[in-house]
């Protein structure tokens, strides 16, 4: 069938926040989305939250809604854009599940919308679990033996039947939310409980376990003429019993044979008809008795995935361009492949090659939470290395994570006991792996480990591969040819092309290659610096040579240059004689460095691109828009590391090498890529290393003339504590060089500054702890500017909401600032100016200020791309990233025609999104260090309004009436009476503690007692349970020793119950409920906004 | 131990030796099936090639008794990026090491398989020499050279059956010489299948013998066939002696244009019989019917070839192994074209307009590989039925 003609307009939904378990994926897949059906001419509405997403540009759609997704604001979009269509599968479970509220509550039917894709029965089919089940038995499918539940006496029924231990999932849940695995019985009566919580509709599936199985997943799709593919086969190497977005996956399987894989494909085709999802991709899990091959259905999602972005990185099949053009009428057969060209999209895929992606997790940031790997998925991102065997993409995978490892290093693990090691296997955790590695040097057989730890011994065994080569590394004999042979490499360079030593290290660092070991690995092994591996490498001819992802296994030319490395004798890449630039991309997606600065570098190659130069993408995170091969001229999925990134550049020789835009992560290594001859465009990174070494940053100030808060630096505990001492209690302290405020803290007094220098934070000469004075109750400001050198000129000044000493990721911040005076305004703009003069910048730069009465501090410098271009992009429209990348290229500001500052007359706020709800017990007090995973956008003409919206697209539904409670700490008692009155004026009634209740009522208000904890009965906790309070204002003591607060906050999260923890957030919240209280919320597309800017 | 693969064009690739030991010439191909190994290495029609997979990794789930498309490897030689000395599968007998030193064909692992695959696509499939005695490079390519190839060359002699048999599902024991078929099915993962439940019905198929896959006689049987085996050499007058209900004309290995024998015997059967052909069998049938067939340049194998069923537009994806094809437009106009190959454009099924027959280039049988095109068994059963 050739494409629909009686559908002209489409809404597509996106995700919104990242999240965990919804993450840029979805950017990734929307934006094909947009792209593919603009392409084919139909107009695109979409609404999306968040702001740092590609889809939002405002080229990607012809009306883009940054507005927050819930029905009731979608339908406001589709009253106002009345679409023919709506495409729900492309923005993940929010999307989901947004468009099923539409349908079910007659909103579509009303306008008119058809949905595309997947209809109505189809999504309820596949995702609610008594219906699904049913379907799975109806086509002889084998299931879990299940129940569902609605109670908790039901609950109890049902595990009577199936045993311990009992999964619990509850329906409609994100990710998995609210699921686990029960070993007793009182486990899982906190699980079903918390399960039917969370539940939308207070359903859970209690399920047989088949933790210890195979898991495996295939992505499967159809089109309208009932065409099935499957696009990739994906093995976990965790077993059941680990949420697959925190296992270890391998593409392909690897452990079945054709006969079992062709059960489970005609399983999978079976699943997809019967469900009825008309077009499109869809992901489904089976699980495998590794004794018997008994296969059994686990769950399918009639959606795009974070599995099928995987699996487009992983095969070059672009599921969700494809399931676009499917859901506007095309065929499988009648779309072609982009990566041969020739050939159709209607095949399956094959690989020649191992994919291994890794989960990267962020339990450092949420001390105190069970750190097991369970159903439920905690990881913050994920790293995918390609590989020619499992060991070399395990390999890379490991270190293209950033955790500090190289590969399947040494972990230092060399103390643990013998005795404690089983417990490490069985137990899943984010170290196994490395377990693993020490169970094997300790001798522990395959067949041990696997009985601890359930994943398969092929697996295993490739480990062991890994663990023996590396001990043959250090065999006396070897280990002394070698040794022997760098030395001379050193001392006589080019002397010692010939004999036994280069023999012995020719042969072995080839294998060595093989098995994916990174020079860094070699040199520690060695004992040798990592260049002088690299110089003896390139001496002996071993370079790392390049693959093409194809499709096809090689069966026909591919004409999309999508590339990856490994040591083999013929290399595919033939560079062009163009000018060409590369891009540096910011690898997994971790707290502080996320989609925001993938936003940067996908910017900065449409805008080089677009410039005539040839644009070269690097990056290991399969969930980006940067990996996309669609949007550079060539893209290496490779780890970032110094030895990778040469080993491109050698190959390319790109005219310039852009560092800026991946966050940290390409930052980290640009003096070494500097040093060894690399061309680095934009702030050079010695100016770089200016703003980032205290010292040098201070001699910066003072030679301009501003201040900074009073600090120092210390590199032991013992020069800590006279510094403190002098600036003042609390300082904050941090480590240098490091993102999203990671180990950043408010310390308080000295014993908690001894305890931070001794266990938070490794201090050495070459990596002091920052130790400021903490401005209390100051303001904080962000300015975002972009400088070619010359001019420079303010993308965006952003006001806090909360006071300083918040990280400025987890803030709410306004844009145009919202309480600052011109003459403030206008400070803060020279200020900018001359530290964008004195650091030489050529790119982009990012300012935060502190001020407090007349007096602006600088807090900190970063010239280079931050976290809020994407924002004040979308807010000011205008691209400050590709006007950056432009300049770090040669233009000038004049030249790019941006000269003039914008000062919208809306207003943008920006507002974070936790995820505590998957990390019960940790503490959720907000601070220096970065928690959020993700944040949204609200623009209204209006600052409240604006506000509300940032709130709502949180998930925070501000109440418009009902019970507030306070309770505050005797600092803020005063300016609660304000706030407080404001909102019994708007007819909201009062709930607070002993203390409070005392002070509000000697100004004249009465409210309903409730014990402090521990106190009598009833406290604020009943209250939230029984949800008969609306909104929660609680500001912290800071006392770290009162747990009562901590609780108070996870409760309102668990049970999203909207709660403001600092007075200023308070008062911007009763002012938001007062903007609503007069009027409704109006939807308007960002284009619109724009008009109003010219 | 060292193992060095040497192709015409002066090419040389030096692995590791794994399987058996030794010294094989063949014609050199490569299959993109990421699973199904040991299906491959059983299946006749690879008879006179060494067989490079592109998928890297080999041997990780092991061999069984099960998965056989005949009595042992076919193959002359085996190449692959890595052996996997672990094999991991409940299923799992033997390691391929094991399996193939058993049987005496050599493998070779380490090598860049992609650039020979490469290689081949750009130059199209060519002869080697895969060897652990003679380790001279110079010397091997010469002995490639010095082959004759597949060309003009009857394979078939090779691989069909010297006697008839009769054939019952079940699996065969590698140790055996000859076709045994055990009593019980082994693949219990298949008896789920309802649709493949063996109809009531009963038909009578002789099937010749061409270097018969043994999934092809287990799909028969499924859809209610009683087979009997013939020899390749089998007349039409000794097919029609026995009075069968339709004849098959299986796969094979190599070029059809030298297996005159059996263009005759098919010639003699068209109109009298439904026929049906797969592979070879269906490039024979082309022949018979007046047309023409002509080497492609690296072939089609693997488990990925999209299909399209002109008849109803769906696409298959199936599975296929051949180097020769039919050329569509040496065909009379008699025959109608039912399939096609959608990343190239090659024939891929006909069927004719007056007489009961049928052929596709692919495999229905799967194995390895997917099972989309099965339903063209129940085709053939259709026809008899008419008949």
């Amino acid at each position: 069938m050739p494409k629909r003609t009686d559908i002209n307009k489409i809404l597509i939904i996106g995700s919104g926040a990242i999240i965990i378990g919804q993450a840029c994926e979805f950017d990734y897949s929307g934006t094909q989305a947009c792209k593919a059906l603009k392409e084919e001419g139909y107009e695109i509405t979409l609404v999306n939250s968040n702001p740092a997403t590609i889809m939002t540009d405002p080229d990607f759609a012809d009306q883009t809604y940054i507005e927050p997704i819930t029905a009731d604001t979608v339908e406001l979009v589709i009253a106002k854009e009345r679409p023919d269509a709506l495409l729900p599968t492309l923005g993940g479970q929010t999307a989901l599940n947004v468009s099923v509220e539409l349908a079910e509550s007659g909103v579509l039917d009303k306008y008119g919308v058809e949905l595309i894709g997947a209809k109505l029965p189809a999504i309820q089919k596949a995702e609610d679990r008594a219906l699904f089940k049913e379907a799975m038995i109806e086509i002889g499918l084998e299931v879990p033996q299940s129940g569902i539940a609605h109670t908790v006496h039901e609950a109890l029924e049902l595990v009577q039947e199936i045993g311990f231990p009992a999964i619990i999932r509850p329906a409609f849940t994100l990710g998995g939310t609210g699921g686990g695995i029960a070993y007793n019985i009182e486990e899982y009566e906190k699980m079903v409980a918390k399960g039917l919580a969370l539940s939308p509709i207070s359903e859970l599936l209690i399920e047989e376990s088949v933790i210890g199985w195979k898991e495996f997943e295939l992505e499967v799709m159809r089109d309208g003429a009932d065409n099935v593919v499957i696009i990739c086969s994906i093995e976990n190497v965790d077993a059941m019993g680990v949420h697959t977005g925190d296992s270890i996956t391998v593409a392909p399987i690897q452990t079945l044979t054709d006969k079992e894989y062709q059960l489970m494909r005609d399983s999978a085709i079976k699943i997809i008809r019967e469900i009825g999802v008309d077009t499109g991709g869809s992901n489904i899990q089976f699980a495998v008795d590794p004794k018997t091959g008994r296969q059994v259905v686990i769950e399918m999602n009639p959606r795009v995935s974070r599995s099928s972005a995987l699996a487009s990185k992983a095969t070059g099949f672009p599921i969700a361009k494809i399931a676009a053009k499917l859901a506007v009428g095309y065929n499988l057969d009648e779309i072609p492949n982009d990566i041969t060209a020739e050939t159709p999209a209607c095949f399956e895929p094959t690989i020649d090659y191992v994919v291994v992606k890794i989960p990267r997790w962020a339990f450092e940031k949420f001390q105190g939470t069970d750190e097991t790997l369970t159903t439920q998925m905690k990881s913050v991102g994920e790293a995918m290395a390609i590989g020619r065997t499992f060991k070399e993409a395990l390999q890379k995978g490991l270190r293209s994570l950033e955790n500090g490892w190289y590969g399947l290093d040494n972990h230092p693990l060399d103390d643990l006991p013998l005795s404690e090691i089983p417990s490490k296997l069985s137990i899943p955790n984010v170290k196994r792996i490395f377990y693993i590695k020490a169970a094997l040097t300790r001798g522990m057989s395959i067949e041990e480990i696997h009985a601890y730890s359930h994943i398969d011994p092929f697996f295993l065994y490739n480990l062991k591969e890994i663990v023996d080569f590396e001990n043959a590394l250090c065999e006396p004999n070897t280990e002394k040819h070698i040794k022997q042979h760098l030395k001379n490499i050193v001392t006589d360079p080019g002397s010692q092309n010939g004999g036994a030593d280069a023999d012995v290290a020719k042969t072995v660092l080839q294998q060595a290659k093989q098995f994916g070991f990174s020079d860094q690995q070699l040199a520690e092994i060695y004992d040798v610096s990592e260049g002088t591996i690299r110089e003896c490498r390139k001496d002996l001819g071993i370079e790392a040579t390049f693959k093409t992802v194809d499709t096809c296994a090689a069966e026909f030319e591919a004409e999309t240059p999508y590339y990856y490395s490994t040591l083999s004798s013929e290399d595919e890449v033939r560079p062009s004689d163009k000018e060409k630039i590369m891009i540096l991309g910011g690898g997994p997606n971790r707290i502080g460095q996320g989609i925001e600065f993938d936003y940067c570098c996908v910017h900065a190659a449409i805008a080089l691109k677009d410039d005539g130069y040839e644009t070269i993408m690097v990056n290991s995170n399969p969930e980006t828009v940067s990996t996309d091969y669609d949007t550079s001229d060539r893209l290496y999925f490779e780890p970032l590391t110094v030895e990778h990134v040469l080993n491109i550049y050698h190959k390319e020789k790109p005219s310039g090498v852009i560092v800026q835009f991946g966050g940290q992560t390409p930052l980290n290594l640009a003096l070494a890529l500097k040093e060894a001859g690399v061309p680095i465009i934009g702030t050079s990174p010695e100016d770089i290393a200016r703003s980032e070494d205290r010292r040098l940053f201070k001699a910066v100030l003072n030679d301009i003339g501003l201040r900074q808060p009073p600090n120092g630096t210390a590199t032991s505990s013992e020069e800590a504590a006279p510094i403190a001492a002098a600036l003042g209690y609390p300082v904050i302290v941090r480590p240098s060089y490091v993102l999203g405020g990671r180990a950043m803290q408010i310390v308080y007094d000295e014993a908690l500054l001894h305890e931070y220098m001794n266990t938070a934070v490794e201090a050495s000469p070459e990596h002091p702890v920052l130790i400021d004075k903490y401005l209390e109750e100051a303001i904080e400001v962000d300015v975002d500017a972009i400088s070619d050198g010359n001019r420079t000129v303010i993308g965006g000044i952003m006001e806090h909401i909360e006071e300083a000493g918040i990280h400025s990721g987890d803030s709410d911040c306004v844009l145009p600032p919202y309480t600052l005076v011109d003459e403030q305004i206008e400070k803060l703009k020279i200020f900018t100016y001359d530290l964008a003069k004195a650091l030489r910048v050529r790119g982009l730069m990012n300012v935060q200020y502190a001020i407090r009465s007349d007096d602006i501090y600088v807090l900190e410098v970063n010239p280079r791309a931050s976290r809020t271009i994407p924002f004040v992009s979308k807010a000011i429209g205008v691209p400050l990233a590709k006007l950056a990348a432009r300049i770090m290229a040669g233009k000038t500001l004049n030249e790019l025609g941006f000269t003039q500052e914008i000062e919208p007359a809306y207003f943008s706020v920006k507002a974070p999104v936790f995820p505590f709800n998957r990390f019960p017990g940790s503490n959720t007090r907000l601070g220096p260090e970065m928690k959020s995973t993700g944040e949204v956008m609200g623009i209204d003409t209006d600052v409240s309004r604006a506000f509300a919206k940032a709130q709502k697209a949180c998930g925070y539904t501000l109440p418009l009436g009902g019970k507030v409670f306070i309770s505050v700490k005797n600092k803020d008692k005063r300016a609660i009476i304000f706030i407080a009155k404001r909102l019994t004026d708007m007819g909201f009634e009062l709930i607070a503690t002993h203390g409070t209740a005392k002070v509000l009522l000697r100004n004249g208000m009465q409210s309903e007692l409730v014990f402090s904890i521990g106190k009598g009965r009833p406290t604020i906790h009943d209250y939230i349970k029984n949800h008969a309070v609306d909104l929660i204002i609680n500001t912290p003591t800071g006392d770290l020793h009162r747990p009562n607060e901590l609780l108070i906050r996870e409760m309102a999260i668990a049970h999203d119950i909207p709660i403001f923890t600092t007075i200023p957030g308070a008062a911007a919240a009763v002012n938001a409920i007062d903007a609503l209280q007069r009027g409704d919320i109006t939807v308007t597309p960002l284009q619109d906004y724009f008009k109003m800017l010219q | 131990m060292k193992a060095i693969l040497a192709l015409t064009d002066g090419t040389v690739f030096e692995g590791e030796q794994f399987g058996a030991t030794g010294e094989a010439i063949g014609e050199v191909v490569f299959n993109t099936s990421m699973t199904g190994y040991q299906e491959v290495l059983t299946d006749p029609s690879y008879k006179g090639q060494i067989v490079t997979m592109t998928y890297p990794l080999i041997g990780n789930y092991g061999c069984n008794e099960a998965d056989v498309e005949s009595i042992g490897p076919q193959v002359e030689g085996f190449v692959v990026r890595e052996y996997s000395a672990y094999h991991s599968n409940w299923r799992s007998k033997w390691s391929l090491d094991t399996y193939l030193s058993e049987h005496g064909i050599i493998g070779i692992q380490g090598i860049d398989t992609r650039a020979l695959t490469r290689r081949l696509r750009v130059h199209g499939v060519m002869n080697g020499c895969l060897s652990t005695d003679d380790l001279n490079p110079e010397s091997l390519v010469a002995k490639a050279k010095a082959w004759h190839g597949l060309v003009g060359w009857d394979l078939v002699q090779r691989v069909t059956c010297p006697n008839p048999y009769a054939w019952r599902n079940g699996t065969v024991s590698h140790q055996q010489k000859g076709v045994v078929p055990l009593e019980s099915d082994v693949n219990d993962y298949r008896l789920r299948d309802e649709s493949r439940k063996p109809k009531a019905e009963s038909y009578k198929v002789i099937a010749l013998d061409f270097g018969i896959k043994y999934n092809i006689l287990r799909q028969l049987t499924e859809h209610g066939c009683e087979v009997q085996v013939v020899p390749a050499q089998t007349t039409a007058e000794e097919i029609l002696a026995a009075e069968p209900d339709g004849v098959f004309l299986s796969n094979g290995p190599g070029d059809p244009m030298p297996v005159g024998y059996a263009i005759e015997t098919i010639q003699g059967l068209i109109g009298k019989k439904p026929l049906f052909g797969i592979c070879l069998g269906h490039q024979l049938l082309g022949l018979a019917l007046g047309g023409k067939t002509y080497k492609l340049k690296f072939g089609h194998r693997g488990a990925n070839q999209p299909v399209k069923h002109l008849e109803n537009n769906r696409v298959e994806i199936t599975s296929q192994n051949h180097g020769f094809c039919v050329d569509i437009d040496s065909l009379p106009n008699s025959v109608d074209i039912t399939h096609i190959n959608l990343n190239d454009d090659t024939l891929e099924g006909i069927q004719h307009r007056e007489y009961p027959l049928f052929s596709v280039q692919y495999h229905p049988e799967a194995s390895p590989g997917p099972h989309d095109a099965s339903y063209l068994f129940s085709h053939f059963t259709e026809m008899m039925d008419e008949c």
